[in-house]
């Protein structure tokens, strides 16, 4: 019996734990430091929002990213080859160590931080990283 | 009596480690110190390879580590957590090319001696790794496109994870290995 009980509740997690992603945490964190009522439209708008930088070019975040979020990225500078941030796109490890997008909270925040600067030139608000992760977490 | 056997023995074997790897350490004090830190990979091994600490000096490491200088880190935006970047930036000093006692640090060093006030962010700008890459062309690297720039030291660099530069273990894709090229 206890043994049955084991099996169906290791049953019941395993898509969980196979996932594990950590946006929905995210998205009640930013609740609670004053966002409110987040919009996959809004941060759609904002994900192909253009910024023209002082060397005359335009930047946003499909410079890199990819216009097909299924689709890995490339950076416009370096070249780097940037793994699709789409969650439903299957994850490649490119090196050893790699992990799935969206799995450490801490890594989201330290991209958050350097491409809202990269991009925006400042970081982003909470609103707008919460826009941005319902955008993005059911692509 | 069993207790003391048991010390015995066990005495006997960390010894054999201890000598194991003092004798391979030994050895490679030829090379830069290697470097086995997974906040340091995973923090700046994201973006490019994670360059040991013995390739440049205290003063170089003290600088770019600054939280302003990461902000503008070769035109990309580089911010990292407070505690990190203290953490990355304390192992680097710890472990600087003027620290070490690793040969090739050493000559990294002495060959920034001639010019003591500039603080040279660049790898590629120390004029001892300079000089053992004039006779690269762009063929070998920039056109190469698994190689695409000097930056990416570990596509030629076989053995770098090691710290080993050692002419023999120098592979440069589409080319060959360099001692091969270079005749």
């Amino acid at each position: 019996m206890k043994k049955t009980i084991i099996l169906a509740v290791s049953l019941l997690l395993s898509p969980v734990l196979a996932q594990a992603n950590v946006i929905p945490g995210m998205l009640e964190g930013y609740k609670a430091e004053g966002g409110s009522n987040f919009s996959a439209e809004a941060g759609k708008k904002m994900w192909n929002k253009e910024i023209a930088q002082e060397d005359g070019s335009k930047r946003s975040c499909v410079t890199c990213h990819n216009a097909d979020l299924t689709k890995p990225g490339k950076h416009q500078r370096t070249g780097k080859v940037i793994a699709p941030m789409a969650p439903s796109a299957p994850f490649v490890a490119a090196e050893e160590g790699d992990e799935p997008r969206y799995s450490t909270e801490k890594k989201v925040e330290k991209w958050f931080k350097r491409n809202c600067k990269w991009t925006y030139g400042r970081e982003c608000t909470v609103q707008e990283k919460g826009d941005f992760l319902m955008y993005l977490k059911d692509l | 009596m069993n207790k003391v056997l048991l010390f015995a023995v066990a005495m006997m074997f960390s010894g054999q480690a201890f000598a194991e790897d003092f004798f391979t350490n030994l050895f490679r004090f030829k090379g830069v110190k290697p470097m086995n830190n997974d906040l340091y990979n995973e923090s700046c091994g994201e973006c490019h390879y994670a360059y040991q600490a013995g390739l440049l000096p205290k003063k170089s490491w003290e600088k770019m580590m600054l939280a302003s200088e990461l902000e503008d880190h070769f035109g990309e935006v580089a911010d990292l957590e407070e505690a990190d970047r203290i953490a990355i930036r304390d192992l680097l000093v710890a472990n600087a090319a003027d620290t070490s006692i690793y040969k090739r640090s050493n000559k990294i060093t002495r060959s920034l001696a001639k010019t003591p006030d500039v603080v040279e962010l660049r790898i590629t700008n120390v004029p001892y790794i300079k000089r053992k890459h004039k006779d690269l062309k762009d063929k070998h690297v920039k056109l190469n496109p698994k190689v695409k720039s000097m930056i990416n030291c570990n596509k030629c660099h076989r053995e770098i994870d090691k710290g080993i530069f050692d002419d023999d273990t120098i592979l440069i894709p589409n080319f060959g290995y360099w001692s091969d090229i270079e005749d």
